[in-house]
């Protein structure tokens, strides 16, 4: 039995993702991203500062001017990274959040786009992350676009994907295919399970390695500070990570 | 100025425009149940810029003919079932936007502008499905530079839910910024408060940076605990467990209306 739990993978990988960034915004129910926002924030203290703005927390937030100032921001190139899921996600990373069926009277419906539609656009550094890894959310095409994967060169478009993570494995976008290629597969997957799991093409190598799991000192900073300071905003999330600790330590 | 919940109810007509805050910005529930028992119909609601518990009800109600928003959700505890059941039967017709361009519609009616132009959009189905949304060519560019133009958004009524107010009408916002948009670009603003405080709260230039003043305040009700069960920012938590409740039983339209009959006798929250 690992000694790491799969959502510590997750969520180092999303700390690894971040790296570089100076301002992390993660929407309302996200407790990955935000962990992995903290744990980034965490590892570089000593040599900058990483500014996190997490909707829906009271301490991981300095707006004042209401919910349009994340998108002012944004809009403004002061947001470096941030994350969507999706309903639906297809292979040129085009993000459906509005239901399933022929649009508008759809057979599933879901919330809706929220500020996909735009923060896709202007947000460099847009990390897809979505757990759930099956054929019917990777798709070959979303049903509605809520929010395109690339556009034309002449559309305004400073921002756009760079992953794809799921409980599966790791993806990279190259916008000029465009399209994913799968860089590591979770430990328990293999470029087959995979494969049959993703309703897209993607390119990988012939032997595609396994997501990295942290090291000691990093997972000694998620078990402690990190765990700590999602509990504000993510008390049962937290628990529940910390009760998967407990019986983890218990000898089999 | 300062009224009661049916005062203000009376003041609403069916087939208005009416804007609803977002969930965390203060939610007047307090109107909800009488605007439902008002009977009010062919309700068009703008969603500040998502929608939750109030804009379920209402459509489970039958009071809403058209929904403005970016998403409908109960957060927590998942979509929303009358919301979500209405646009499957078709019954609503649903106007689906992004969050910013909500708010720039706002400002717009803010301004006294016409349009806004919002970046972001282009290539997506939520413009393709808004054929009140123009894309133009950036006029102070010499590239090509395509830009959606969001028209203004003029509710016939805002209503939200704020923490106090003063006799004067002066309503204390805080942080939540864009409740002021909403009342600027609304022709009646209505009000619920917590409490109503003696006093001038302009008179204070701490709280007087956080009032919407009340030149664009038509009318205020005192609601104690008026957002439950959603909560309100320095206030109270939202109840959780009261929104799983509903969201359970508002799967069904029968179990919606026997959730909305039975949590009539129970009056206001504690």
């Amino acid at each position: 039995m690992s000694s790491v739990l799969p959502r510590e993978i997750l969520i180092t990988t999303i700390a690894r993702l971040l790296e570089g960034v100076r301002h992390v915004a993660v929407g309302a129910s996200s407790p990955m991203p935000a962990a992995g926002a903290m744990l980034r924030r965490a590892l570089d203290e000593k040599e900058r500062t990483v500014r996190l703005s997490i909707l829906g927390s009271v301490e991981h937030n300095f707006f004042t001017n209401g919910s349009c100032e994340l998108f002012d921001s944004a809009g403004q190139g002061r947001i470096d990274a941030f994350f969507l899921g999706g309903g639906q996600i297809d292979g040129q990373a085009n993000v459906n959040l509005v239901g399933v069926g022929d649009y508008p009277q759809v057979k599933v419906r879901w919330p809706g786009s929220f500020g996909s539609a735009y923060l896709y656009f202007v947000v460099p550094k847009v990390i897809l992350f979505r757990e759930e890894h099956t054929p019917r959310v990777m798709v070959e095409k979303v049903d509605f676009v809520s929010a395109p994967g690339f556009s034309d060169p002449e559309v305004y478009r400073p921002g756009g994907p760079v992953a794809l993570l799921t409980g599966k494995g790791l993806f990279s976008f190259d916008k000029t295919r465009p399209g994913f290629t799968l860089e590591s597969t979770h430990e328990g997957e293999s470029l087959a399970s995979i494969q049959e799991a993703t309703g897209f093409a993607f390119e990988h190598a012939d032997s595609v390695p396994q997501t990295p799991a942290p090291d000691a000192a990093t997972l000694k900073l998620l078990r402690s500070r990190v765990l700590d300071e999602l509990e504000e905003t993510y008390p049962a999330f937290a628990a529940d990570w910390r009760r998967d600790l407990a019986a983890l330590s218990v000898p089999a | 100025m300062q009224s009661d919940l049916k005062g203000i109810v009376s003041r609403m007509r069916s087939g208005m425009r009416i804007a609803v805050p977002v969930d965390y910005a203060g939610v007047s529930m307090a109107l909800t149940r009488p605007m439902i028992e008002a009977g009010l119909r062919d309700l068009d609601l703008v969603c500040v810029p998502t929608g939750g518990l109030q804009v379920d009800m209402l459509v489970g109600a039958g009071c809403v003919r058209s929904v403005e928003t970016s998403a409908v959700s109960l957060g927590e505890a998942g979509g929303a079932p009358r919301f979500n059941a209405a646009v499957k039967e078709g019954s609503i017709k649903v106007i689906d936007a992004t969050c910013p361009a909500v708010h720039a519609g706002l400002i717009a009616a803010q301004k006294g502008s016409p349009f806004l132009p919002l970046r972001g959009l282009i290539g997506t189905d939520v413009l393709a499905n808004r054929p009140d949304w123009t894309v133009i060519d950036n006029p102070l560019s010499d590239q090509k530079d395509p830009v959606v133009l969001i028209p203004a958004i003029h509710p016939d009524v805002a209503i939200f839910h704020a923490p106090m107010a003063d006799r004067h009408g002066n309503v204390w916002i805080g942080r939540r910024r864009e409740l002021a948009p909403m009342a600027y670009a609304a022709r009646e603003t209505y009000v619920t408060v917590d409490r109503i405080v003696e006093g001038n709260l302009l008179a204070d230039e701490m709280t007087g940076a956080g009032v919407l003043p009340a030149l664009y305040v038509s009318a205020v009700a005192e609601a104690p605990k008026g957002a439950w069960p959603y909560g309100l920012w320095g206030e109270y938590n939202a109840d959780v467990d009261e929104l799983k409740r509903y969201a359970a039983a508002a799967r069904t339209q029968e179990g919606f209306d026997a959730y909305m009959s039975e949590t009539a006798k129970q009056g206001e929250p504690a």
